[in-house]
């Protein structure tokens, strides 16, 4: 008997205290997204969007990046709709939109400055004419780079260098004695890690992924060009282990004094002048993306994280109020007027750039808009692609295959393979990937 | 006749056993360690001595609600456990006492079960929860959990349940026990340090779940796992943050396998040595 009544009384017990599912009476929003410094601010914030919406509560759901790419991906395949605002990038907006999986945003209200949106972001964002996410914070790329360093050893920064300069500069700054690298570059391979950037390197170089009848194009000469010389750079001014070397390793790097320069994306420059967690904050210089002598094309980065409505949301009106909320320029002014302009999300808005306050705040606002006004991810390459995106190859096989190509390459950073090697089996896997998605007939 | 063993021997072992659980445990003082770090000293290098910060933990508490992963945590272990535990004593009773020539067969099949990766049924396991509405509950993850440690509670009562002499049990039906009370009254006092132990091996396996927990959860169900994957970061630096998380996640599950190792190994070895 005292088994039985324990196991029964245990049961009853955790029926009453814990199974109960907590009933809505507000119109609860779930919103899945990631954890950075923008996102956190913003659900610090949330209470001023609740105060002046009573009748919407806000519960947020904070993933790992590719976590919660597979979690929404899941759930709006499988129309769970257990999310009512989901935190996209541009690489997924235009093909979850094309899959109808998103709403179309048409209801975040008159006053909502939608031709105050940078264009190039709200291009990647917009497809057949409908805006199916709001942008939050975007970023393209850039140099950050060492003044002090620069100045020592002579040299002084283009307004729009080539690669050929901040190779001779790298390895004129490299000192391998004080433990300063003339460059750092992504090596740690994934799609959104060192193929962003070799992919807007290469397509600096004159380079493109596929041909207009999706061919890939690893075999011909831009790309052993633009790979050659990552990877030349990188033995000579680079830092040792740079194969496992993403966005944080090369900022901590950085911050600590041991990068000449540092290519990556705009965001970085808040982290890179911050005197709190940055020994080298106020001898950092910003210059744009280079280019190829003789190649117009400044790589075209465009990357932007975004709020989007999934389709099987059975809340969308308040959903696109949070929305419009949380990407408008009165958010902007509540985060400069709580926390500083400092620490603005960039990057979305033209309006911003034009504030006094935060050109005053941010020295790298400046620099941040040019390098985005120079992306276009509709046009990215110099010969024509069938395909959009900078950094990146708008289509769903892309995740994978830049994924695989991304450890060919950085393989060959990591002296496992040579750059003909590497690029041979770029091209056999990438062909056979096309092949089987049916690309190439 | 015991075999004599030497002091040089002795300490040997002893050298060797301490070598080997320190080897297993530094992870976990390693993320220790890190959580009293700066995040720049966390991404630094490998370096065993922090500047003794407590700012992550402080972070940590202000970013994320801790309470309420924990008790689903609590909630959700527990629970699957009472619930396996319902279901396998009958069933490891059954294949120990009463054996059929597919007893092995089913056996096998059941832990066959655990080597099958799990995201191979995500998709139906989605929509089967979906379907029910037991996205985001705790009963249905508490029914989940129970499922996938289900094989190993079954093998491991089935294990402990063969070292009882069947003839006890045949004696008891002697007496006029039923089946019911044949397993209660008999059977399981017989069997508590067996049971006590599977009982709390899957009470850790069930708090260390992070497949199921992740993924068929947001905000109402999310336990301990969801609230430490919370702190990874794509831009920005992370490790300590995430290290001061995962500390106080593990934290409650450590002390228990603490308090408990006496019952932990004495019925993890049972039935080792006859």
């Amino acid at each position: 008997m005292t088994l039985k009544t324990v196991l029964l009384g245990t049961c009853s017990a955790m029926m009453l205290a814990g199974f109960s599912v907590a009933g809505a009476s507000a119109e609860t929003l779930t919103i899945a997204t990631v954890n950075n410094g923008d996102m956190v601010r913003m659900q610090g914030l949330t209470s001023e969007f609740t105060k002046a919406n009573p009748d919407i509560q806000v519960n947020w759901v904070t993933l790992e990046e590719n976590v919660l790419r597979e979690r929404v991906t899941t759930d709006i395949a499988a129309n769970g709709g257990q999310y009512d605002i989901v935190t996209v990038g541009n690489y997924e907006v235009p093909i979850w939109a094309k899959q109808k999986w998103l709403l179309p945003l048409d209801g975040l209200g008159d006053k909502y400055d939608m031709d105050d949106l940078l264009p190039a972001i709200r291009g990647g964002l917009t497809v057949d004419g409908k805006l199916y996410a709001a942008p939050f914070y975007g970023e393209s790329a850039m140099i950050m780079y060492r003044k002090d360093l620069f100045e020592k050893a002579g040299l002084k920064m283009p307004e729009s260098p080539t690669w050929e300069f901040i190779g001779d500069a790298a390895r004129k700054i490299t000192d391998r004695k004080t433990g300063v690298n003339g460059i750092c570059l992504r090596g740690k391979a994934g799609w959104g890690e060192n193929m962003a950037f070799i992919s807007a390197l290469n397509n600096s170089f004159g380079g493109r992924w596929f041909d207009e009848k999706w061919k890939p194009q690893f075999d011909q000469p831009e790309w052993k060009q633009s790979l050659t010389f990552y990877a030349s750079l990188m033995k000579d001014a680079g830092p040792s282990g740079a194969s496992s070397n993403g966005f944080n390793e090369n900022l901590t790097l950085f911050q600590q004094g041991k990068c000449g320069m540092w290519i990556d994306a705009t965001v970085a420059a808040s982290f890179v002048s911050d005197p709190k967690n940055s020994t080298v904050a106020d001898k950092v210089g910003y210059a744009i993306f280079p280019t190829k002598e003789g190649v117009a094309n400044h790589g075209n980065w465009l990357w932007s994280w975004n709020l989007a409505v999934p389709a099987s949301s059975k809340k969308a009106a308040s959903a696109q109020k949070f929305i419009s909320w949380a990407t408008s320029k009165e958010y902007t002014q509540l985060v400069a007027s709580k926390q500083g302009w400092a620490n603005v999300p960039p990057g979305t808005r033209t309006s911003l750039y034009k504030t006094e306050d935060y050109q005053k705040a941010a020295a790298f606002a400046a620099p941040t808009l040019a390098a985005m006004q120079a992306a276009d991810i509709t046009k990215p390459t110099v010969k024509p692609v069938p395909y959009t995106g900078g950094q990146f190859v708008t289509i769903p096989e892309f995740q994978a295959l830049g994924t695989t190509i991304g450890q060919l390459f950085s393989a060959v950073i990591a002296g496992q393979s040579s750059v003909d090697d590497a690029l041979a089996a770029a091209q056999a896997t990438a062909t056979r990937d096309m092949t089987r998605g049916g690309y190439i007939k | 006749m015991a075999r004599k063993v030497t002091t040089g021997a002795r300490i040997g072992w002893t050298i060797a056993a301490w070598v080997v659980a320190l080897l297993i445990f530094f992870p976990i003082l390693y993320a220790l360690i890190t959580s009293f770090k700066t995040e720049q000293e966390a991404i630094a290098g490998f370096s065993l001595i922090p500047s003794g910060t407590f700012e992550n933990y402080i972070t940590v508490e202000e970013q994320r609600d801790y309470f309420t992963p924990f008790m689903n945590s609590v909630i959700l272990s527990v629970g699957s456990t009472i619930l396996a535990l319902i279901v396998a004593l009958p069933a490891a009773w059954a294949m120990a006492f009463a054996p059929t020539k597919r007893t092995k067969d089913i056996l096998m099949w059941m832990l066959s079960t655990k080597m099958m990766p799990s995201v191979a049924v995500l998709l139906p396991i989605f929509i089967i929860f979906r379907n029910l509405g037991l996205l985001d509950t705790r009963i249905g993850l508490t029914v989940m959990l129970m499922l996938i440690n289900l094989p190993i509670v079954v093998w491991m009562l089935y294990t402990y349940f063969r070292e009882i002499p069947g003839e006890i049990l045949e004696a008891a039906r002697m007496d006029g026990a039923g089946i019911w009370q044949e397993i209660v009254y008999v059977l399981a006092p017989m069997g508590v340090p067996g049971i006590a132990s599977t009982l709390l091996l899957n009470v850790i396996l069930a708090w260390n779940e992070a497949f199921w927990t992740i993924q068929l959860t947001t905000t109402n169900a999310a336990p301990l796992t969801a609230f430490i994957a919370s702190f990874s970061s794509p831009q920005g630096l992370f490790w300590a943050k995430l290290s001061a998380a995962s500390t106080m996640a593990i934290a409650p599950i450590l002390i228990l396998g603490w308090f408990s190792q006496k019952q932990l190994v004495r019925g993890l070895t049972f039935g080792a040595v006859k």
